[in-house]
């Protein structure tokens, strides 16, 4: 029983990890087959970073993430700290619940709905092609706050409600109570809820997709195009690159938590 | 003190861009899918586009050769409804017994086996869904294998099975994160009292196990069923374009710019879901908070 269990578990690892160690190991095929493996070589990376299209898009991507980042979490830190302060009740639950709509609502659905939106009021104003950059970024922020959200609000939790209070006692202002007190035990949150952010929107492919113009096109929408029609391996060359790349952001984000974590019990230590 | 009671004025300032925020760019888009789903063209008030949702007919050559007709986005609706139902179960199947063996590992086990069930999320989903492609292909990788030990290929590109096995590929963390997260809070105490009461393993897991980690399953049930029922990538690629899912009619009408429809099937979609929501919510309520269980 147990070691048929073992067996089941190391299965399912391997059906998750099948596609990745596929896709690794073929990044680096000398031959443009993605079921015979010839001779190693870095041909495919080559050939990536010779595709102006793919490299423009990605350009793109790291703007509009780096953007969106910035505004989600700064819009979504301060209203965090207003909603953990919100005394009142109705307003603090309709809050909620629309921070839940767009995490719980289907991507199609959120990307159509934007896109109509886009399209009625670029209509109104006569624009003949209504979906750009802007519209993207507003979208981005849109799918990333509530996450900014998640992630500063139980940090405000965690907090002594009456630490800001002592130090306003002791003759802070309020902003400077805020900015030695609050901010730095929000720190662990705005720093994780921003990475996630980030990757929320480099990844993002359905709700890019249906609020994109024709001007501006990041990488999922790239890619998206790219297999329309048969691939090559540059493809997972690429796909090689954004997954250590992801996977070195979520690693800091990982050990920012850690270390968060660490603090934390050597406080409580500390108190006891 | 009168800070205390009142909200001080600080945070309302704090919470007003956010606020407006949600309104226009998260409740009135939704509006406007229902606005364009009862409107035609011109914008004039018509129930024709969710009519032709569930009357449309077309005709369909079976395995047979013969010709059928069929309603042609009922057909679709109950093809995604069956295939991301199928592939929730399957999720679950594999889904609980890996969470709850992750849950019973040593603790510095556990979070290097969590951290490799996500690794596969942060590959592009487009990326994952088309590595399943080339593996699963006539000549792909797995025939390959197949090959190489003698026994003859199999095809799986192009049916269902492949669309499933796509969708679990896909969502099956979101499957494992919520049960293991509620079987690591579970209190350990209930289950050596109903082991010292004389429960066996598989009594303990029945009737104290299952029904504490209800709401995870529940959570989980909702996670993977609300993408893999809206999806249209994976159907595309690994139903060979034959299994046209809701998700990919929606996305074919926007192409086509018949937006009016395509608000129209989101709207349908948006309404099943909630229904379906609410049940959910209603039966983590009863079954699993106490409620009226004995």
């Amino acid at each position: 029983m147990k070691a048929l269990s073992k067996i089941l578990t190391i299965l399912v690892y391997i059906f998750l990890f099948a596609p990745i160690v596929i896709l690794l190991i073929f990044s680096f095929n000398a031959s443009k087959s993605l079921s015979v493996f010839s001779e190693p070589s870095f041909y495919w990376y080559k050939e990536l970073f010779r595709d102006r299209h793919t490299l423009e898009a990605l350009g793109n991507t790291l703007l509009l993430a780096t953007v969106a980042t910035a505004i989600s979490t700064v819009m979504g830190t301060a209203a965090a700290w207003g909603i953990h302060r919100l005394r009142c009740r109705w307003y603090k639950t309709a809050i909620q619940t629309v921070t839940d709509i767009p995490m719980t609502n289907p991507d199609i659905i959120t990307g159509i709905s934007l896109m109509l939106m886009f399209v009625f009021v670029g209509q109104l104003f006569g624009a003949r092609d209504s979906l750009n950059f802007w519209t993207m970024l507003i979208a981005h922020v849109t799918f990333c706050l509530p996450y900014v959200i998640l992630q500063v609000l139980p940090k405000l939790k965690q907090m002594d409600r009456s630490l800001p209070e002592a130090a306003m006692d002791l003759g802070c202002t309020p902003l400077r109570a805020f900015l030695k007190v609050e901010l730095p035990e929000m720190l662990p949150g705005v720093v994780t809820g921003a990475i996630m952010a980030f990757t929320l929107s480099l990844d993002d492919f359905v709700i890019s997709y249906f609020t994109s113009g024709t001007g501006f096109e990041t990488l999922p929408i790239r890619i998206y195009s790219m297999t329309k029609k048969t691939v090559t391996p540059k493809m997972y060359a690429l796909a090689t690159i954004i997954f250590f790349v992801t996977l070195g952001l979520l690693l800091i984000s990982n050990f920012i938590q850690n270390m968060d974590e660490r603090r934390q019990n050597r406080e409580n230590d500390s108190a006891m | 003190m009168n800070g205390k009671k009142k909200s001080n004025p600080g945070c309302k300032t704090a919470l007003a861009p956010y606020s407006l925020w949600a309104i226009l760019f998260v409740l009135v888009p939704m509006l406007f899918i229902a606005y364009y789903a009862f409107t035609d063209n011109n914008f004039d008030f018509t129930t024709d586009n969710i009519t032709r949702f569930f009357t449309s007919v077309s005709n369909v050559r079976g395995d047979d050769g013969s010709v059928k007709e069929v309603h042609t986005y009922l057909l679709i609706l109950l093809r995604s409804l069956k295939l991301s139902v199928i592939s929730t179960i399957v999720c679950l199947l594999i889904g609980y017994p890996l969470a709850y063996r992750i849950a019973h590992a040593e603790k510095k086990r556990q979070k290097t086996m969590m951290t490799l069930i996500m690794i596969p999320m942060w590959m592009n989903f487009l990326i994952r869904t088309y590595a399943w492609m080339t593996i699963l292909q006539d000549t792909g990788v797995l025939n390959n294998l197949i090959g190489k030990i003698g026994l003859p290929p199999i095809h799986i590109i192009g049916t269902e099975s492949a669309v499933i096995i796509g969708m679990v590929y896909d969502y099956l963390p979101y499957m494992v994160m919520p049960i293991y997260s509620i079987m690591t809070k579970l209190d350990n105490n209930l289950v050596e009292a109903a082991k010292d009461l004389g429960c066996g393993n598989l009594a303990v897991l029945r009737r104290v196990i299952f029904p504490l980690s209800l709401p995870g399953v529940l959570s989980g049930i909702t996670m993977v069923l609300i993408p893999s029922v809206s999806t249209f990538y994976i159907s595309q690629k690994l139903g060979n374009g034959k299994f046209f899912l809701i998700g990919d009619a929606i996305e074919g009408q926007y192409v086509a710019n018949n937006l009016h429809f395509a608000a129209a099937m989101a709207f349908i979609l948006m309404v099943i879901l909630l229904v379906f929501m609410g049940f959910a919510k209603y039966a983590t309520g009863r079954y699993v908070y106490g409620g009226d269980a004995a």
